[in-house]
C-alpha cells in the first residue's frame, strides 16, 4: 500500500528520516533501513540535511525501494534550479518513488560548502505547484510530459514559529498549491499543538507532528536557544535533569513515547514524524513504549 | 546607491607590486560617500601602498587621482592624457567604473581596489543596507515596499521559511527576517490580503546579464 493510501486510510501513520551518508560506505545506512523497515511506514531521505553534501536523496530513495522500505523524496530548492528539480522529479517517477517532501532548503550558511552559490530559483510554495502540474501532465512552463507523474506531495510547517502569523500564511499557501500532508517541526508543548490542530482542522490535510527525542537536559536547552521553531518547556528540561545523566536517555524515550500515545489516542493529529537524527536503532523501542509495535 | 568596501591591503599590494608607475584613481560619487574609493580613499591608499613600497623596497611611483564620476566616458576625457602615463591603474570606482575605464584607456590595465558589493540605503550614517537586487522585475507593491529578492536570504516569494527565528534570519540574529517585515508592513497598510496570494515562480531571466538598455528618444515616442 502507498503512502497516500495509507494516511487517506485514516491509520495512525508513522514515518522516520533516512539520512544519507557522506561517503560511499553505504553499510550503515543500509543498517538503518533493516531497522525501520515493517515498523514506520514510510521513511524520508533526506536532501543534503542542513547544507551538508551527502549522497542525494534520491540515490537514498532507491537504496530504500530495493531493500524494501517505502521512502519519501526530501527535495529543497537549495542545490537546484526549475530545470534540475523537474528532471529529478520525473528520474524519481520511474524509479518507483510515489510521495514527495517539497521543502526550500536550510541556506549553505548552516553546511560544509558555504561558499556555495546557494540556488533557490523557486520555493516550497512554487515546488508544490510544480509537482502538481507535473501530475497533471505538464512541466512548468506548460510544456505536455511523455507520462506523467503521479506524487503525493508534501511540506512540513512549524507550529511554534515566532512570530506565527507569517508562518500561517505560508501554510496556507502550501495547502492551496496542493499539499496534502504536512510534516511539522519537532513539537513538545502538547496544549500549543492541539491549539495549532484546531486551527489546522480547517484544512482538507493530513498533519504529522515532528517527534525528536530529547538526550538530555542539554541538547534541550541548546535547541530553544539555536533552533528556530522549537521550544521545549521548562516542565520537560527539569524532568529530564531530575533523570541524570545515566537515565536522560531513557526519560527521553519515555517522552517521545509519552508524546505519541497521547496524539493517537486522544487523536489530535494524524501520525508522527520521528526524526531520530543518529538514533535510528531507537526508533523501534520509542514505537514499542508509544503502544504502536 | 552602488556600495562597496576596499580590497584587503595585501591582496591590493599583490597586484600592483611588479609595476613601475601606479594611478590610484578615485570615483566621488558612490563610492565616495560609502568610504571605499572617492578621492580621500584613494589619497590614503597610496599613501600606504608607498609606505609598503618603501618597506619592501621596491622602486614604484605611486600617485592618487579623482573625478567625479567613472561610468560615464565624458566624465574621464579631462583626465585621460594624465592616465594614459601609468602602465597600471588601480581604480577604487566601482566594479562599471573598472569595466568602462578598461574599455576605453587602451593598453594600459586597470585593476580593482574595491569590492562592489550591492545597491544600498544608509540608514544611519556609517551604515550600508542592501535594499534592491536589481532583478529587473520589481514585485515592490506586493511586498509592502520590502524587497524580499534583497532582503530575504533565500530570495523567497511566499512568505518566511522554517529558518525565521524572532523577527531575524537564520543565517544571523543581525539580519532582519524580510517576510516578518513584509508581514508586519501589509498587516500595518491593511493589505494582508496580498501576502496570502501564491507569487508564482519569478521570471529570472530579467536578473541575468549581460543587459543592457537603449532609451528611444523623446522623438521616437511621440512619432
Amino acid at each position: 500500500m502507498s503512502f497516500r493510501d495509507i494516511v487517506e486510510s485514516g491509520k495512525f501513520v508513522v514515518t522516520g528520516e533516512i539520512g544519507p551518508p557522506k561517503g560511499t560506505d553505504i553499510k550503515e545506512v543500509l543498517h538503518h533501513i533493516e531497522l525501520l523497515k515493517g515498523k514506520i511506514d514510510v521513511a524520508n531521505v533526506t536532501d543534503n540535511q542542513a547544507a551538508v553534501m551527502r549522497i542525494s536523496s534520491l540515490a537514498g530513495c532507491q537504496l530504500c525501494l530495493q531493500n524494501g522500505l517505502e521512502p519519501v523524496l526530501q527535495m529543497t530548492c537549495r542545490d537546484r534550479n526549475r530545470i534540475g528539480l523537474q528532471a529529478d522529479l520525473l528520474g524519481a517517477s520511474v524509479l518507483g518513488i510515489k510521495t514527495v517532501l517539497c521543502l526550500t532548503g536550510d541556506h549553505v550558511n548552516a553546511g560544509d560548502h558555504k561558499q556555495a552559490k546557494s540556488v533557490y530559483d523557486v520555493e516550497s510554495v512554487q515546488l508544490l505547484k510544480i509537482v502538481n502540474g507535473m501530475n497533471n501532465g505538464f512541466d512548468m512552463s506548460g510544456n505536455e510530459l511523455q507520462g506523467a507523474t503521479d506524487f503525493y506531495p508534501g511540506a512540513v510547517v512549524t507550529p511554534e514559529s515566532v512570530p506565527l502569523e507569517p508562518q500561517l500564511v505560508k501554510f496556507e499557501k502550501k495547502v492551496e498549491a496542493g499539499a496534502k500532508f504536512f510534516q511539522t517541526q519537532a513539537i513538545y508543548n502538547m496544549d500549543k499543538f492541539k491549539d495549532f490542530m484546531k486551527y489546522a482542522r480547517q484544512f482538507p490535510v493530513k498533519i504529522l507532528a515532528g517527534i525528536v527525542v530529547l538526550k538530555s537536559a542539554g541538547m534541550a536547552n541548546f535547541m530553544n536557544k539555536n533552533v528556530p521553531g522549537i521550544m521545549v518547556p521548562q516542565d520537560l528540561i527539569d524532568e529530564m535533569k531530575a533523570a541524570g545523566k545515566e537515565k536522560a536517555l531513557d526519560t527521553g524515550l519515555n517522552i517521545a513515547a509519552r508524546h505519541i500515545r497521547q496524539l493517537k489516542e486522544e487523536k489530535i493529529c494524524d501520525g508522527v514524524h520521528i526524526m531520530a537524527i543518529g538514533m535510528e536503532d531507537k526508533v523501534p523501542e520509542i514505537m514499542e513504549r508509544a503502544g504502536l509495535l | 546607491m552602488i556600495v562597496g568596501e576596499q580590497k584587503p591591503f595585501d591582496e591590493i599590494w599583490d597586484m600592483i607590486k611588479d609595476y613601475k608607475k601606479v594611478l590610484v584613481f578615485g570615483c566621488n560619487t558612490c563610492v565616495a560617500i560609502c568610504h571605499a574609493g572617492g578621492g580621500k580613499e584613494a589619497e590614503i591608499l597610496a599613501s600606504l601602498l608607498k609606505m609598503k613600497a618603501t618597506q619592501e623596497g621596491a622602486a614604484i611611483e605611486i600617485s592618487h587621482s579623482a573625478i567625479e564620476r567613472h561610468c560615464e566616458p565624458e566624465f574621464f576625457q579631462p583626465s585621460m592624457e594624465d592616465v594614459r602615463k601609468y602602465d597600471l591603474v588601480l581604480s577604487t570606482a566601482c566594479g562599471v567604473g573598472v569595466n568602462l575605464l578598461s574599455e576605453i584607456i587602451g593598453e594600459i590595465p586597470v585593476f580593482p581596489a574595491i569590492n562592489t558589493e550591492f545597491f544600498g540605503a544608509v540608514p544611519r550614517a556609517g551604515e550600508f543596507e542592501e535594499h534592491c537586487a536589481g532583478c529587473g522585475n520589481c514585485i515592490l507593491h506586493l511586498t509592502g515596499g520590502i524587497c524580499p529578492i534583497a532582503r530575504c536570504s533565500k530570495s523567497l516569494l511566499n512568505g518566511p521559511c522554517g529558518g525565521t527565528n524572532n523577527g531575524s534570519c537564520e543565517i544571523s540574529p543581525d539580519i532582519k527576517c524580510a517576510w516578518v517585515q513584509i508581514y508586519d508592513r501589509l498587516k500595518a497598510l491593511n493589505r494582508l490580503d496580498v501576502m496570502k496570494q501564491i507569487n508564482e515562480a519569478k521570471d529570472w531571466s530579467t536578473s541575468q546579464g549581460p543587459r543592457n538598455i537603449k532609451v528611444k528618444l523623446m522623438e521616437e515616442n511621440t512619432k
